[in-house]
């Protein structure tokens, strides 16, 4: 069965010799001539103020939590959605409590308003 | 044994090849269809129709200064556009074409199909952050959350297709719907999983990533020459994989409408041409629906789109699985 993997790391191989070639053809093709003013971020033609690597919305940190914690439970199911039909009455109730336990965190993050982007003072945000 | 690999490199070659060529003819064929839409003539000089208009824009960004800003993260600056166009290409290697024509057949194809799909976030994101500019990350840290989000319900979409077919290999869920199609059986698995598709590949209405009213040009706006062009090659590269993905998993991959009660036998060239043909014929017409899309709907909102990902589709999909898993049971059980 490994054998079947080898065409996929062949592939792989491809498209990064690929995708190096292509951006170091830019580099041997085009011109190269830097200065100060265009080395600059681009900031609507001003002249940047600070760095972009501030602080930034606390928002952005939640979402990615809860898609991690929600990420594993759709991988739990495909276990079982694969054998379920052979796994009987018992593995099929314990993953209705999953669902439901599931469908409990969803509800309590929808609730608490940790997914809210439009600026209205929730629980989390408040 | 040996013929068969022979057989799976040639395919991968030439899907590799298609796959590259659908890409340049897929943003023609975008400008071409906008410029109709918006009742506009359109590229039209390069070549017949402008058919060589891509060639010349990819020569065009090859002769462009290859700008690094300064205070950027150069290392990761530099490799952030391999990403996303590698991984990509890399996704070709599990979708059959048609019956037996297929790159290679592993059993967590599906699995597979997620995993690679999720590593394209990394490109988009650490381009936005390694840029040291305040639109690129901006740009950067809606796309991580955006494809993030949508990418359970398509997760769950594609699990409820599972239920229905028993394995996680990509070839037996093209080759289970010779009867019918998982659009029939699973409408609303369908409609999740084209939504979250284009959500994935952040084409309009979900593209705010690069909204250029309000972030210059997102997580690419210090990009210049080929690394520009490479994250424009992987948007349009996804545009394509998503059209085969929504074809492979619900519109019956490379059968027609319930082949299988109608269909009389043929020798297994004409088959296999056939195959191609109609595979080819699918992708071609989601191709055309996301760029019919494109210009006819407006931009989300972004707490819209973050709403609609996880208050709407996320509960949707985990029902429609549930359900259907508890239909499917009852039926064999009885």
């Amino acid at each position: 069965m490994l054998e079947n993997y080898i065409p996929i790391i062949v592939l792989f191989g491809i498209a990064i010799v690929l995708a190096i070639i292509l951006m170091s053809l830019s580099r041997l093709l085009g011109p190269y001539r830097p200065n100060k003013n265009k080395l600059n971020p681009y900031e609507s033609g001003m002249d940047p103020v600070g760095q972009a690597k501030e602080r930034y919305s606390i928002g952005f940190y939640l979402v990615a939590m809860e898609f991690i914690v929600f990420d594993l439970e759709v991988i739990f199911l495909y276990p079982w959605a694969v054998g379920f039909l052979d796994l009987g009455l018992e593995a099929f109730f314990a993953m209705t409590i999953f669902i439901v336990i599931l469908f409990i965190g969803l509800w309590y993050t929808l609730k608490i308003g940790t997914l809210d982007f439009s600026m209205k003072p929730t629980l989390a945000n408040r | 044994m040996a013929e068969a690999e022979v057989n799976s490199y040639l395919v991968l070659g030439i899907s590799l090849f298609m796959l590259l060529n659908s890409a340049a003819l897929t943003v023609y064929a975008e400008r071409r269809i906008a410029s109709f839409i918006q009742n506009r003539v359109g590229p039209n000089r390069v070549g017949p129709f402008g058919l060589f208009q891509p060639l010349a824009d990819v020569v065009k960004l090859l002769l462009k200064e290859d700008v690094t800003p300064i205070h950027s993260y150069r290392f990761i600056h530099t490799i952030a556009p391999i990403i996303p166009v590698v991984t990509a290409l890399m996704t070709i290697a599990v979708i059959p074409f048609g019956e037996g024509i297929y790159v290679t057949d592993i059993n967590a194809g599906v699995l597979y199909l997620l995993a690679v799909a999720s590593l394209g976030v990394y490109g988009v994101t650490l381009a936005g952050w390694a840029s040291n500019s305040k639109y690129s990350l901006l740009g950067g840290l809606r796309a991580a959350a955006q494809m993030v989000s949508y990418e359970l319900p398509l997760g769950m979409a594609l699990a409820s297709v599972v239920l229905f077919v028993g394995s996680l290999s990509v070839v037996d869920v093209a080759a289970s719907q010779e009867y019918w199609w998982y659009l029939f059986l699973n409408p609303l698995g369908a409609i999740i999983f084209i939504i979250a598709a284009f959500a994935e590949s952040n084409r309009t209405p979900f593209d705010l990533v690069e909204a250029e009213q309000e972030l210059v040009g997102g997580f690419h706006t210090e990009y210049s020459s080929m690394k520009f062009g490479m994250f424009f090659l992987a948007e349009y590269m996804h545009v394509v994989i998503n059209s085969m993905l929504i074809t492979t998993f619900f519109f019956g991959s490379y059968h027609l409408p319930f082949a299988g009660y109608w269909l009389p036998e043929m020798s297994p060239l004409a088959k296999a041409i056939l195959d191609v043909l109609v595979f080819t014929a699918k992708t071609i017409f989601f191709i055309f629906v996301f760029i019919w899309v494109r210009w006819t709907i407006p931009r989300f909102k972004y707490n819209q789109v973050m709403n609609l990902g996880w208050s709407k589709l996320l509960p949707l999909s985990i029902l429609n699985f549930f359900v259907i898993a508890a239909i499917l049971f009852a039926l064999n059980a009885a």
